[in-house]
């Protein structure tokens, strides 16, 4: 039992060499390493939509990613990867899409409804509040709301 | 009257955004490659892997480009319809064997038939990535300036190819 749970152990300690042989498949320095792990975060998996590249199992998220690793390898730029995926996927892949004519109103749509929302809030609350000054309680009024709270507290209402 | 037809005008056309919206087909992504030329590629034949065809040789004609494997299951769906289109003779169809082994590819065009004029291979599936392929079946018409007009993603059905495809070809070959 003892040298079963050794070997567990052992084989344990060797498991993470498993992701350096990973990595050394990506061969890119830890600074690239970053940069494709931002890239492939942020671009969408054309076939699994609810997956980014970098989570996606399917065989073109594979693709794609071997494909970003040899253009960070070439040196491109991250804004030019994401055009070369955009050129062939469409804005489809961007899970922060650019802010053009016709993604205005994704952008700015929850701020409109944000402002308007605040708006009617305003309105009712000013609304309220002159029916209550229309509703014209002087002091005397006042006392007597008073009296009868204080009454039905006491039990006598 | 405001304070009942307000509620039932946001009701309504909360409902219009969610019938439009969920009518529409999440899996059919507008591709940008429309009114584009067609991305170049050469790429060996697959009868012949010393030969190569490219983009360039089907320059002035009307053509398509159909991706498709052995291991695709949709593939079989549509490729009656091609078999059928080759035998009309209105344009030449490319194969482009995605992602495919050499013998698996030519054993499925022995069992199902070869309606290409000629098949290309892409093993690691490069040319597919600039074609922005993301599931086979793919197909693409391109004209005789090398623009693609027209894209289907998934298997070509009688009514796309009657409805749209067959019309657009009669237009481009004007």
């Amino acid at each position: 039992m003892k040298r079963l749970l050794a070997v567990l152990l052992g084989v344990s300690l060797l498991l993470p060499l498993l992701s350096l042989a990973v990595q050394s498949e990506f061969d890119l320095d830890p600074e690239q390493e970053d940069r494709f792990r931002e890239l492939t975060k942020e671009l969408r998996c054309p076939k699994c939509q609810n997956q980014s590249i970098f989570d996606s199992e399917a065989g073109v998220a594979g693709d794609l990613r071997r494909e970003i690793i040899q253009q960070i390898r070439e040196g491109k730029s991250n804004e030019e990867i994401v055009e070369y995926m955009v050129a062939r996927y469409g804005d489809f892949v961007r899970y922060r899409p650019v802010f053009d004519g016709r993604t205005a109103l994704l952008w700015v749509g929850p701020f409109i409804l944000m402002i308007v929302g605040v708006g009617v809030l305003v309105w009712q609350i000013r609304k309220r509040r002159r029916l209550a000054d229309a509703a014209g309680l002087d002091e005397t009024h006042r006392a007597r709301v008073r009296a009868l709270l204080k009454e039905s507290e006491e039990g006598r209402l | 009257m405001m304070r009942f037809m307000l509620p039932v005008g946001v009701f309504a056309l909360l409902v219009a955004f969610l019938w439009v919206g969920l009518g529409l087909n999440p899996r059919e992504l507008p591709s940008p490659l429309i009114g584009k030329p067609a991305p170049a590629f050469e790429r060996p034949t697959l009868a012949d892997p010393s030969r190569t065809l490219s983009t360039e040789d089907m320059k002035g004609q009307v053509w398509l480009l159909n991706v498709w494997a052995s291991w695709c299951a949709a593939c079989r769906v549509e490729h009656p319809l091609f078999v059928e289109l080759e035998r009309l003779g209105v344009v030449p169809i490319v194969g482009l064997n995605y992602k495919d082994r050499r013998e698996d590819a030519i054993a499925w065009l022995q069992q199902f038939g070869n309606p290409y004029a000629v098949v290309v291979t892409d093993e690691d599936g490069k040319v597919g990535i600039d074609y922005g392929v993301y599931g086979v079946p793919e197909t693409y018409l391109i004209d005789r300036d090398g623009i693609v007009r027209f894209k289907q993603v998934g298997p070509v059905s009688r009514e796309v190819l009657q409805g749209e495809i067959l019309p657009l070809i009669e237009e481009l070959k004007g």
